[in-house]
């Protein structure tokens, strides 16, 4: 379990949970991202934030400090592992 | 002979970059109107459309959106609409839901959501030649069936295709008017949707309508709530007992709308959509590039600056075409009222030079609209915004103030005019602050002109170029903080989410960029155009009258012997120093002197409110060498370093002292002096408020940064 903005580039996985009292995740729901979904971070901007996302057939972009509250399950088969140092 | 009144209003109705206007283009023609909502800054583009059947309606393109629940304008307004609630605006008779084929499932979110109004629909699938590439097919007989029968048709409006197809199904909806089932909502959700409307309804004396109640029961936002009058003290525990309800069901009551809506659609699209073999789009393989962590902001780098200095340099000839054109019609008016002096002074320098005022800045706008077009089109614009996010979130702008900031660097007028493409309404304003501030191409002429005369001289060609180019970075230095400012601590509106999908890179279709950058040139000419005219007439008329022969026969007999011209550069300074400019610039000296500023340029500084740039010719009337100097002018600048203060404390030293002449530039640098901009800023803030607040804002600023430049450095030199 691994909030969204503590994935690498490339990582993909479930969202496992988010939390619908945030404006952000109810904007994200709106466009399809519910619990269960599979979701992958594509990039980080260049200065590092804000970062893609892509999940059900689009790429959207939202900031590290929002991403916060989306907690994704990282595929077992997710080729990149390296944990990430605190 | 004009068309009957269209007997049917339909509305399109959509997600962003489904190319809905697009369609709406290649539906109405070019037979389109644009204005703005009342109250509101969200455009109202409307057209009329034929139906191929003899019948003509009245199609409005709304703006796009992703869900009906924030509280954004844009999303006010399409709820606003669709429900009839706009004064003067029909219901739509037919709702014309415009989806991208590629991604249904999420297109059809806000379909499902609008179903609640219970307007007659019609589902076009857009982009329908991309899902065929993909090798998605879409069983278009099958999703009418799921949905209530309403027609669903396939097209491609980039393409042209499905065009007709789009405007039969618009008929057959008006003729059998079937509906989108709304979806059915699980038992606890719909006892409480009904609790909540017995609510409102007891506390206010209205029902509400379903969508409202969902709205109230789904969303935190105030504003529904406190629109329906519904006392915050009442509400909170109806709604807090209501959102309880849904909890018992299982649901987060936060949650819980797009959960029931995505899962009525699942079931509804199963077996709709056939996935084949086909080709992967390319949009992936171009983000890896464009969006590179060092080639994607050389690239933007690149892409921004050619769209400056297209801007800048490419508006050059044009801008000097029409005041060429200007000058040209002034010479052959001038002569035709040779008898009425102040006839002819009115029709060239107020009138002709007033229209001259405003045309100057089209080819500014045309040209970045053009690319502003371009980029929005093409899908570039929102990587735009990603990428230099995080230069501008800190201080509560976003990505997308970048183009509007960067095109302040030219011309202001167009850089609020693009700020429409900030969706969050916070981030638009805080950036329509900002652009005025940006070193415009106006502002340049006082900065040759000071450092040619003055610093060039007296500290060499190293320092004339160190202070032109820092000169450009004042405003910037200001516009940050007061953006930072203004979004944390004067607007107390709650920060939107900068959530922005990056779409499918698309080839922009040519008529939909010229035809938008059209619109925008004439709404500027229509709107501001007027404010500007008046402006420059005021003026005029400020620094003609009064106009006493006896002033011109007093200059005449004193400065016997001397040209023609000398003499007439003479009159002309005698005649603006006893105007009511002139009068008045002398009365309100005082407030400049701590600045170091003499009558003579307080007028110059007064004049140049309306334009900025006017500053160097009106240096040239009151230092007598006539109208027409330009800031490489040598007699101006030899007239401007002979001037001396004529009594008082600093009797006999001179007026433009190193103080003087940098408090002048970082006045100019700061100062709200430009009608067009003030004009505009109230045309895209929705009023005067805004507009006002911004003038007496930098105008205070420019005189405390003026003053304190002037004592500090008359202290130190």
């Amino acid at each position: 379990m691994t909030p969204l903005s503590q994935l690498l580039p490339g990582q993909f996985g479930k969202l496992a949970s988010l939390n619908p009292e945030r404006a952000v995740d109810q904007r994200l729901m709106a466009l399809g991202l519910l619990p269960g979904m599979s979701l992958k971070l594509v990039r980080k901007a260049p200065l590092g934030d804000p970062l893609a996302i892509e999940f059900a057939g689009q790429v959207v972009s939202l900031r590290l400090a929002e991403a916060e509250s989306l907690i994704v399950d990282v595929a077992a088969d997710c080729p990149i592992q390296r944990p990430r140092p605190s | 002979m004009s068309d009957p009144v269209p007997s049917l209003a339909v509305a399109l109705v959509g997600n962003p970059n489904t190319g809905k206007s697009t369609l709406f283009n290649a539906l109405t023609g070019l037979r389109q109107r644009v204005g703005n909502y009342p109250g509101v800054t969200v455009a109202r583009k409307s057209g009329t459309c034929d139906l191929g059947d003899g019948r003509k309606v009245e199609l409005i393109d709304l703006p796009g959106l992703y869900s009906l629940a924030a509280a954004s304008p844009d999303e006010q307004v399409v709820t606003d609409a669709l429900a009839g609630k706009i004064a003067g605006e029909r219901v739509p008779d037919v709702v014309v839901l415009v989806a991208d084929a590629t991604n249904l499932l999420r297109n059809l979110f806000l379909a499902s959501q609008l179903a609640e109004l219970g307007r007659p629909a019609v589902l076009v699938l857009n982009q329908a030649d991309v899902a065929r590439e993909q090798g998605l097919r879409i069983d278009t007989a099958l999703l009418s069936a799921r949905l209530g029968g309403i027609p669903v048709v396939l097209a491609s409006a980039w393409k042209g295709e499905g065009v007709a197809d789009v405007r039969r199904a618009i008929a057959r909806a008006a003729d059998e008017r079937r509906l989108l089932p709304p979806v059915a909502w699980p038992a606890n959700i719909a006892a409480a949707l009904a609790e909540l409307a017995r609510a409102v309804a007891a506390d206010t004396g209205h029902a509400p309508s379903a969508a409202e109640a969902q709205r109230l029961l789904f969303d935190t936002s105030p504003t529904l709530p406190e629109r329906l009058g519904w006392d915050k003290a009442r509400r909170d525990p109806a709604i807090r007992a209501a959102r309880e309800q849904v909890r018992r069901s299982g649901y987060n009551p936060l949650a819980a709308e797009p959960l029931v809506h995505y899962e009525r659609l699942r079931k509804a699209l199963a077996g709709v959509l056939t996935e084949g073999a086909g080709k992967a789009g390319r949009t992936a393989a171009v983000d890896r590039l464009l969006l590179h962590r060092v080639l994607g902001p050389v690239l933007f780098l690149g892409i921004m600056l050619g769209m400056f200095a297209s801007v800048f340099w490419l508006a050059k000839f044009p801008m000097q075409w029409i005041s060429g054109g200007v000058d040209g019609l002034k010479a052959v008016v001038a002569p035709l009222l040779d008898g009425l002096p102040m006839l002819q002074s009115l029709v060239t320098d107020g009138m002709i030079g007033g229209v001259g005022a405003f045309l100057a800045f089209l080819p500014q706008i045309l040209i970045l609209f053009l690319f502003v077009g371009i980029l929005e089109d093409s899908g570039y614009m929102a990587r735009a915004a990603f990428i230099m996010d995080r230069l501008f979130s800190w201080c509560g702008l976003n990505g997308k103030s970048f183009v509007p900031m960067l095109s302040g660097f030219a011309c202001a007028i167009p850089g609020l005019l693009s700020t429409r493409t900030i969706e969050d309404p916070k981030a638009r304003l805080a950036t329509a602050f900002a652009v005025p501030f940006m070193s415009c191409s106006a502002r340049f002429p006082i900065y040759a002109l000071m450092c040619a005369a003055f610093i060039g001289p007296l500290y060499g060609p190293g320092w004339e170029s160190a202070v032109m180019v820092g000169m450009h970075g004042v405003g910037l230095l200001f516009a940050v903080p007061t953006a930072f400012i203004l979004t944390r601590f004067v607007l107390k509106v709650k920060p939107q989410p900068f959530v922005l999908e990056l779409p499918r890179y698309q080839m922009p279709k040519p008529r939909d960029v010229l035809w938008r950058m059209w619109q925008n040139a004439a709404e500027f000419v229509s709107k501001a155009g007027t404010v500007i005219f008046a402006i420059t007439i005021i003026v005029w008329a400020l620094s003609y009258f009064p106009r006493d022969p006896a002033v011109a026969q007093r200059v005449r007999a004193a400065a016997a012997g001397e040209s023609a011209e000398v003499v007439q550069a003479r009159v002309q300074a005698a005649y603006v120093e006893q105007s009511w400019m002139g009068r008045f610039g002398k009365a309100v000296q005082p407030a400049f002197d701590p600045c170091g500023f003499d009558w003579k340029i307080t007028v110059g500084v007064l004049a140049s409110f309306p334009a900025r740039e006017v500053i160097v010719s009106t240096l040239g009337v009151t230092y007598s060498v006539g109208e027409g100097a330009k800031a490489d002018s040598a007699h101006l600048q030899q007239a401007m370093r002979d001037a001396k203060w004529p009594d008082g404390p600093r009797a006999g030293t001179p007026i433009f002292s190193l103080a003087a002449v940098l408090a002048l530039m970082v006045f100019f640098a700061l100062c709200s002096q430009c009608g067009p901009t003030v004009a505009t800023l109230a045309q895209e803030t929705g009023g005067w408020k805004w507009a006002a607040i911004s003038f007496v804002y930098m105008t205070a600023l420019a005189w405390l940064m003026a003053v304190g430049v002037y004592q500090l450095v008359s202290r130190l030199a």
